[in-house]
């Protein structure tokens, strides 16, 4: 990412010419329709997959792999191509993807509180 | 100590609620983008929040309860000709978002190429498919509450935390969805008018896109710990 170490450097960076070498982010974001209908297919693709996943019905570990990674193939898809994140700058992806991060501690808390639900609810109520 | 120090070569700054004032007008801009784009993703940073509130107390509720969580690839399943086929509605309904994702990123190509009939028309289809999707969850709502017995405190089938569950988080992207169609009609009628012609920008196709595809993108999810699960 040099060229956002060097519009940090310079003092004073005009907004209009700052942008030029970034053709997209000047004037919204062209790309050819080709990556767009490709990342289209695998979307259906990976859908299809994940419904597979509970068609076969399977089950443990190999279910919940499998539907994982195709939910984070298909929400990276869609942020990075169709939302464009792919193109945009280091500033605006670190500003929109780092937050999330936060919700791995609430998710975190969360399953050890309910764990610990489970298992007063169990020995109390035993079923 | 004065807090009035100067940066070299620029005025001292200002104290205060003067301060406050001259740091968030100041002649700053961090996001080299459109400001409407900006502004969504920071909106739609915040519903990332919302959703994960929901779905991370779903995963709460249903690790901690002691009752059976209902099989909820038989409770979604459609019959057809007398077979039961595993959660088909729902199949249906995630192909139809991610086609309607798919002519929204096209509607927003064609808007940065000036295309102003194929902008509008592709925005007009992804609104289509939109309601056509709310449409097939108000089926599932109806199937839900009226032939399965569903309600948000109970149910037949399992767990009592099924229903609430089910219904805040469905219905929470459902009104996004239809709040989605709304927002897409509103701008394709403006692109058929000419409106952005005459503005010189096609910047707000892109910012109902962005919307757009975060509702396909919050039903990945759901689709995987609510559906799939």
């Amino acid at each position: 990412m040099n060229d956002a170490a060097a519009a940090s450097a310079t003092v004073h960076p005009q907004h209009g010419s700052g942008t030029a070498d970034h053709g997209p982010a000047a004037e919204g974001q062209q790309h050819p329709l080709k990556i767009y209908l490709l990342i289209w297919a695998l979307l259906f693709v990976f859908s299809t997959f994940s419904y597979l996943v509970d068609y076969f019905n399977l089950h443990g570990m190999l279910r919940w792999s499998l539907i994982i990674i195709f939910m984070l193939a298909k929400a990276g898809f869609i942020v990075a191509i169709f939302m464009h994140m792919r193109w945009e700058r280091l500033a605006l992806k670190f500003a929109i993807l780092i937050p999330p991060l936060a919700l791995l501690i609430l998710i975190s808390l969360m399953a050890i509180e309910g764990a610990h639900t489970f298992i007063t609810r169990y020995g109390a109520f035993g079923h | 100590m004065t807090q009035e120090a100067t940066i070299a070569g620029q005025p001292p700054q200002a104290e205060g609620l003067d301060g406050v004032v001259a740091d968030w007008s100041g002649d700053k801009q961090a996001f080299p983008v459109h400001w409407g784009k900006a502004m969504m993703w920071i909106f739609l940073l915040s519903d990332t929040f919302i959703f994960s509130c929901f779905l991370t107390a779903y995963m709460n509720v249903r690790m901690s309860t002691t009752a059976n969580w209902p099989n909820v690839s038989k409770v979604f399943s459609l019959h057809i000709g007398g077979v039961e086929v595993p959660l088909l509605l729902i199949a249906i309904m995630t192909m139809t978002l991610i086609t309607s994702s798919g002519t929204m990123a096209l509607a927003v190509n064609y808007g940065y190429r000036r295309d102003r009939a194929k902008t509008a028309g592709l925005m007009m289809a992804t609104a289509a498919l939109g309601l056509s999707f709310v449409g097939m969850q108000a089926f599932e709502w109806t199937n839900l509450i009226v032939n399965e017995g569903v309600r948000p405190w109970g149910n037949p089938m399992g767990a009592a935390q099924f229903g609430s569950a089910f219904f805040m988080i469905t219905g929470f992207h459902g009104l996004h969805v239809s709040c989605g169609v709304v927002y897409l009609t509103v701008v394709a009628r403006r692109v058929w008018t000419g409106f952005y012609d005459r503005k010189g920008s096609y910047a707000t196709v892109e910012v109902t896109g962005l919307y757009w595809h975060f509702v396909d993108l919050v039903w990945v999810f759901i689709f995987a710990f609510f559906y799939l699960w």
